[in-house]
C-alpha cells in the first residue's frame, strides 16, 4: 500500500496569485483541500478608528485607498451615509457625474479583475489587452481629478468640480515616435465627454476581442466550468451579494432594487447566471462591463445637453468659489470654518450601501453631532466572499484555488479596511 | 422599489410583540433594539416568519458608546448592531443589542442562523472584545499575531501601544512601546442648538 501523506501548505502573503496580502492555510490531503484557512489583516490600516479622529471631510481620501481597484464608489458610499444625515439634497448634475463615474469605475475594476484572473489560471494574453483600455479610463480620473486612482472627487454634497473641457494630450518622446502620439492623440482633441463618448463607441469590439480569448476556450472552461459551485440559498445565508449572488441566479442589484443616484433615469438589464460556478460568474461580469457601457453613454449624452451646479450651494457642507469667497465676507468666514472646523452632522445613523463592482458596499454611519464620526463602519463585500473561502475551496484541488481567489474578485484594501 | 420603512417597522412589531425593547424610524430605516436574551430567538423569526424573511445578513459590528456626546452617555457602553437585508422581499432592518456586562460583554452568536456571522462575530470580538457565545471558532482576525488589546475601544489611543523594527542585532522583528505622542489636530466639538445662527450675537 502506499503511503499517504497530509501536508499542511501555507500560500502566501507574498505570492502573486493571492491578489494582494492573503496568507492561506491550507490542509491538504494528496492534492485535494481538507481545510483552508484564510489570514487577513495583513493590510489593517484601521480605517475606521482613523475617521472618528478626523472630520468627514479629511475621511473622504481614505475610502479610495479601501477598495482600490474601485476608488470612486467607496466614496459614493460615504458621501451619501452623510448626506443622508445632513439631508443635502445632491444636484442632479452630479448625480450623473456619479453615476458615469461609478460605471467607469466599474469598468476599470473588472478589467482588472479579468487580466488577473485570466493570469492566475494560465490566459497571459487577456493581461495586456485589459490593461489597454484601462489605461484609457485612468486618464479620464486623471483629466477629471489630477489622480489616476486616489481621486477624492466626490464630496458630501455633489462632486468636486465639473468636467474639464479638455484631455491631456501625449508628447512625443523618446519611446512614442510622433505617428504614435497623433493616433493616441486622434480621440483627446475635444472635451472630456467626447473622449468618454468615443471610448464608449470602441469599447464593445474590445469586450468582443476579450471573449474570443476567452469564452470558447478549451483551457479556460476546463479551469473554471463547476468550480466552486455555490446555489442560490446558500449565497444569501453566506453573505454573497453583487456578481457572487447574480452569479448563482439570483436577479439582485441594488442599482435597480434600491435605486441611489441617477440609477433609476438610466436603462441597463441586469445578467445573472444560472449554475453558480466560476464560468458563470466570469459571464456575469464580462455581461455587466457591456451593460456599464450603455450606462456611460447614458450619462455622456445626458451631460452634454444640461449643465448644472454640480455641488450643493450649502456653504456649511461644501465651499463657496474662491471667486466669491474673495469679495464676500460672509463666504470667507464659511470656507475657513468648513476647513478648520469641519461640517456638523446631526445625531442620528445611517446605513447607506452602493452596488459596488463586487457587491453591496456599505457605509454604516454614527454621528452624535460632532465635526467627526462617532463611528464608521464600512461593509465591505469582499470580507463576507472570503470567509466562505473554506466552503468553497473544501474538495477541490489545489489548483483550483487561485481559481477561486480569482472569481472572488479579492482585493485586501477593502477586506482588510 | 423597497417597502416603506413605517410598513416594516408595523410587520415588525406585530411579529416580535413583547421582544421589541425599543423602534425607530428615521431617515428611512427601521431600528430596532433587542435585550441581549432574546437575540437568537428574534435572529430566527426575522429569518424565518414568511412576512419578514431577512435571508442576508449583510453586516454585524460592534459599538463603543462610552464616550458618546462626550461622556453624557449613560447605559450599557457596548453594542452589536446588525444590518440585515431580504433579497427576497427587497428590505431592510437594523437591530441592536446592548450588552449586559460593561468588563465582560458577552451575546449570543448567529453562527447556527447565518452562516456569514462568522467573520464579522470574529471582527467585533477583535476590534472590541465583545465575546460572541457558542461561536465556533472565536479567533482574532484583523490585528497581529499577539496583539494584546482591543484597538477600536475608545479607551484605545489611535497611535496603538506597541510599535515595531528589524533589530540587525539581534536578527529579528522587536516590539517596543510606542516613541510617538498622541496629538490631535483638529480638536472634537460637539456645537449647541442653533450655533451659528443669525442674530445671536
Amino acid at each position: 500500500m502506499a503511503e499517504i501523506r497530509n501536508y499542511t501548505l501555507n500560500f502566501g502573503p507574498q505570492h502573486p496569485a493571492a491578489h494582494g496580502v492573503l496568507r492561506l492555510v491550507l490542509e491538504l490531503d494528496g492534492e485535494v483541500i481538507e481545510r483552508a484557512d484564510p489570514h487577513i489583516g495583513l493590510l489593517h490600516r484601521g480605517t475606521e478608528k482613523l475617521a472618528e479622529t478626523r472630520t468627514f471631510l479629511q475621511s473622504v481620501p481614505y475610502m479610495d485607498r479601501l477598495d482600490y481597484m474601485s476608488m470612486m464608489m467607496n466614496e459614493h458610499a460615504y458621501c451619501m451615509a452623510i448626506e443622508r444625515l445632513l439631508g443635502v439634497e445632491v444636484p442632479i448634475r452630479a448625480q450623473y457625474i456619479r453615476v458615469m463615474f461609478d460605471e467607469i469605475t466599474r469598468i476599470m475594476n473588472h478589467l482588472l479583475w479579468l487580466g488577473t484572473h485570466g493570469l492566475d489560471i494560465g490566459a497571459m494574453t487577456i493581461f495586456i489587452y485589459a490593461f489597454r483600455e484601462r489605461e484609457d479610463l485612468m486618464d479620464v480620473y486623471e483629466a477629471v481629478t489630477g489622480a489616476r486612482m486616489h481621486a477624492a472627487y466626490y464630496r458630501p454634497g455633489g462632486v468636486y468640480r465639473d468636467l474639464p473641457d479638455s484631455m491631456p494630450k501625449y508628447q512625443p518622446n523618446r519611446y512614442k515616435s510622433a505617428a504614435d502620439c497623433e493616433r493616441l492623440n486622434a480621440p483627446r482633441q475635444g472635451s472630456l465627454l467626447d473622449f468618454v463618448e468615443d471610448f464608449t463607441k470602441r469599447f464593445p469590439t474590445c469586450m468582443d476581442e476579450y471573449e474570443t480569448l476567452l469564452t470558447d476556450n478549451r483551457i479556460w472552461k476546463q479551469r473554471t466550468v463547476g468550480i466552486a459551485v455555490v446555489d442560490a440559498d446558500r449565497c444569501k445565508a453566506l453573505g454573497f451579494t453583487g456578481p457572487m449572488l447574480r452569479g448563482s441566479g439570483v436577479a439582485w442589484d441594488l442599482r435597480k432594487m434600491q435605486p441611489y443616484a441617477a440609477y433609476d433615469k438610466v436603462d441597463f438589464e441586469i445578467p445573472v447566471g444560472r449554475t453558480g460556478d466560476c464560468y458563470d460568474r466570469y459571464l456575469v461580469r464580462m455581461e455587466e462591463m457591456r451593460q456599464s457601457n450603455r450606462i456611460i453613454a447614458q450619462c455622456v449624452d445626458w451631460l452634454k445637453k444640461n449643465p448644472g451646479p454640480v455641488i450643493t450651494a450649502d456653504h456649511k457642507v461644501a465651499p463657496p468659489s474662491r471667486e466669491s469667497m474673495k469679495s464676500n465676507m460672509e463666504e470667507l468666514i464659511h470656507h475657513f470654518k468648513l476647513f478648520t472646523e469641519g461640517m456638523h452632522v446631526p445625531e442620528g445613523e445611517a446605513y447607506a450601501a452602493v452596488e459596488h463592482s463586487k457587491g453591496e458596499f456599505g457605509v454604516y454611519l454614527i454621528s452624535d453631532g460632532a465635526n467627526k464620526p462617532y463611528r464608521l463602519k464600512l461593509r465591505a463585500p469582499g470580507f463576507a466572499h472570503l470567509a466562505a473561502m473554506d466552503e468553497m475551496a473544501r474538495g477541490l484541488m489545489i489548483a483550483d484555488v487561485v481559481a477561486i481567489i480569482g472569481t472572488m474578485d479579492i482585493v485586501f484594501g477593502d477586506i482588510d479596511r | 422599489m423597497p417597502l416603506n420603512a413605517e410598513a416594516i417597522a408595523a410587520r415588525l412589531e406585530e411579529t416580535l410583540g413583547e421582544q421589541l425593547v425599543g423602534k425607530t424610524v428615521a431617515l428611512n430605516e427601521v431600528t430596532i433594539e433587542v435585550a441581549p436574551e432574546d437575540w437568537v430567538d428574534v435572529a430566527l423569526r426575522l429569518r424565518d416568519e414568511s412576512g419578514l424573511g431577512f435571508d442576508t445578513l449583510i453586516d454585524l459590528c460592534g459599538v463603543d458608546y462610552s464616550a458618546y456626546k462626550e461622556g453624557a452617555w449613560e447605559g450599557a457602553r457596548f453594542a452589536v448592531v446588525l444590518h440585515l437585508l431580504s433579497v427576497r422581499k427587497n428590505h431592510r432592518v437594523r437591530v441592536r443589542a446592548f450588552c449586559a456586562d460593561d468588563e465582560m460583554p458577552m451575546i449570543a452568536s448567529l453562527v447556527d442562523v447565518w452562516p456569514a456571522a462568522n467573520w464579522f462575530e470574529r471582527e467585533a470580538f477583535d476590534l472590541y472584545g465583545i465575546l460572541f457565545d457558542g461561536h465556533p471558532d472565536l479567533r482574532r482576525i484583523l490585528t497581529d499575531y499577539g496583539f494584546i488589546g482591543h484597538p477600536f475601544r475608545k479607551d484605545f489611543p489611535v497611535s496603538g501601544h506597541v510599535e515595531m523594527r528589524y533589530d540587525p542585532e539581534l536578527k529579528r522583528v522587536v516590539y517596543e512601546p510606542v516613541s510617538i505622542a498622541p496629538r490631535e489636530v483638529t480638536p472634537r466639538i460637539i456645537r449647541e442648538e442653533n450655533y451659528g445662527e443669525t442674530g445671536r450675537g
